[in-house]
């Protein structure tokens, strides 16, 4: 399983992986959200918690389709499936290689783009802190999608389709603790049902994950 | 570990392609598969491997004894030979890759990227991960694409080391291979088509 995880990871940072496509949208939107909404400082640090959360979710998506399409298309996946690991536990790797590669970055990236969109100071801890939580939802949702999708070609949009309405609870809690922390509101309601979401996709998604792939993969 | 299939019967896409098949597959023998195009040799591999369900018959002695090898190759391009042998060999719990280098004459292009290999190099590099997973029964699908004479000689001495070692081969292929495997015809097994049902008989 390590090997898999490493194996991942690597292709994401060899020439070509992918690494930092999601970074550089994310970068793009909160860069451009200024320039479309004009210069209202206040007004920027009421929308700066949504905008961030809804451009991160948007630069997860957009690195989905090639969560699983790349092994299907040269036959690795065909021949993992036929290794000693089980495909739940393929697939769970696969989502923590996504994660790590793209889910993560964005956390990392998302105080500094906070600046550019006035962020309130207070708000910073609770943007760090909802996505943390909620982007590991995002990458086992979408490995989710992926699995639904692979073979199909051009299964990109549907691959979006599908996961956008899956994605809605994460987004709403996720937000609204970045709200109401920048506000200076308790966070605690929203950021528990935000790690109960995240908590049971990870238990639950993988075997629905494996599930669809083997059915994909006849 | 002897392979043997019961009555098997076999669909791609939903369509029957081959019934009524049994045979055996002995521990230290090769089981050569021939039929003509479409007739359902990388299906009946590829449900004997398990990626598909059989639509009826036995299969015993299959459960984590396969090791596949299908018409791509399941290379990383931007991995090194080294790299893409390694991670297989550790998926599958063997950590010795260099018999599998030598079999294959792969200790020249050991740090090339795999996406450089030509195509017959590809399919060696491709051959050679069927020695590290450490399976007794192997699948091979068409195998020798791609590959010139000396590559073949390569990979018909790997199968007879691998026979030797009391490993066995299924191996769907149309070239001579100088092996002295059984040869599986599997065009008599061809599905007939299903007479009409009453069901459908009420539209006709």
């Amino acid at each position: 399983m390590i090997a898999l995880l490493l194996r991942d990871l690597k292709l994401a940072f060899r020439a070509g992986g992918g690494f930092g496509l999601g970074l550089a949208f994310f970068l793009i939107v909160t860069v451009l959200v200024p320039f479309s909404v004009g210069p209202q400082s206040s007004l920027l640090s009421t929308i700066a918690p949504g905008v961030l959360w809804l451009g991160a979710l948007l630069a997860c998506l957009l690195s989905l389709d090639r969560l699983l399409a790349l092994d299907w298309e040269d036959g690795s996946l065909d021949l993992l499936a036929t290794a000693p690991l089980p495909l739940e536990s393929v697939v769970t790797i696969k989502a923590l290689a996504h994660w790590l590669t793209t889910g993560l970055p964005l956390v990392l990236a998302a105080p500094f783009l906070g600046v550019l969109l006035n962020l309130p100071v207070p708000g910073f801890f609770w943007l760090v802190v909802s996505l943390l939580i909620g982007t590991p939802a995002m990458s086992v949702i979408g490995t989710f999608g992926a699995a639904l999708t692979v073979g199909l070609k051009r299964g990109g949009l549907l691959l979006s389709l599908l996961v956008l309405p899956l994605y809605v609870p994460t987004l709403i809690f996720g937000a609204e603790v970045a709200r109401r922390g920048a506000t200076g509101m308790e966070t605690q309601t929203p950021l528990l049902m935000l790690a109960g979401i995240t908590a049971a996709t990870i238990a639950l998604l993988p075997f629905a994950s494996a599930a669809v792939l083997r059915i994909n993969l006849r | 570990m002897t392979l043997t299939v019961t009555d098997l019967a076999i669909a791609r896409g939903g369509v029957p392609v081959l019934e009524g098949l049994s045979f055996a597959l002995q521990p230290g023998k090769a089981l050569i598969l021939r039929g003509p195009n479409g007739i359902g040799k990388t299906t009946l591999l590829r449900t004997l491997t398990g990626l598909q369900p059989p639509l009826a018959g036995q299969i015993t002695g299959a459960e984590d004894q396969i090791a596949y090898a299908s018409h791509s190759d399941g290379l990383k391009p931007t991995l090194t030979v080294v790299e893409n042998l390694t991670f297989w060999a550790s998926v599958f719990g063997t950590y010795e890759i260099q018999p599998a280098l030598d079999a294959y004459a792969l200790n020249d292009l050991s740090d090339r990227h795999a996406g450089n290999l030509s195509a017959g190099q590809k399919r060696r590099l491709g051959l050679a991960r069927m020695l590290v997973t450490g399976r007794p029964i192997w699948m091979l699908d068409e195998p020798t694409v791609s590959l010139d004479r000396n590559a073949v000689q390569m990979f018909a001495d790997a199968v007879r080391t691998h026979l030797g070692q009391g490993g066995s081969a299924l191996i769907a292929t149309h070239i001579d291979l100088g092996l002295d495997g059984e040869v599986l015809d599997v065009g008599p097994n061809k599905a007939k088509p299903k007479p009409i049902d009453d069901f459908d008989g009420g539209f006709l």
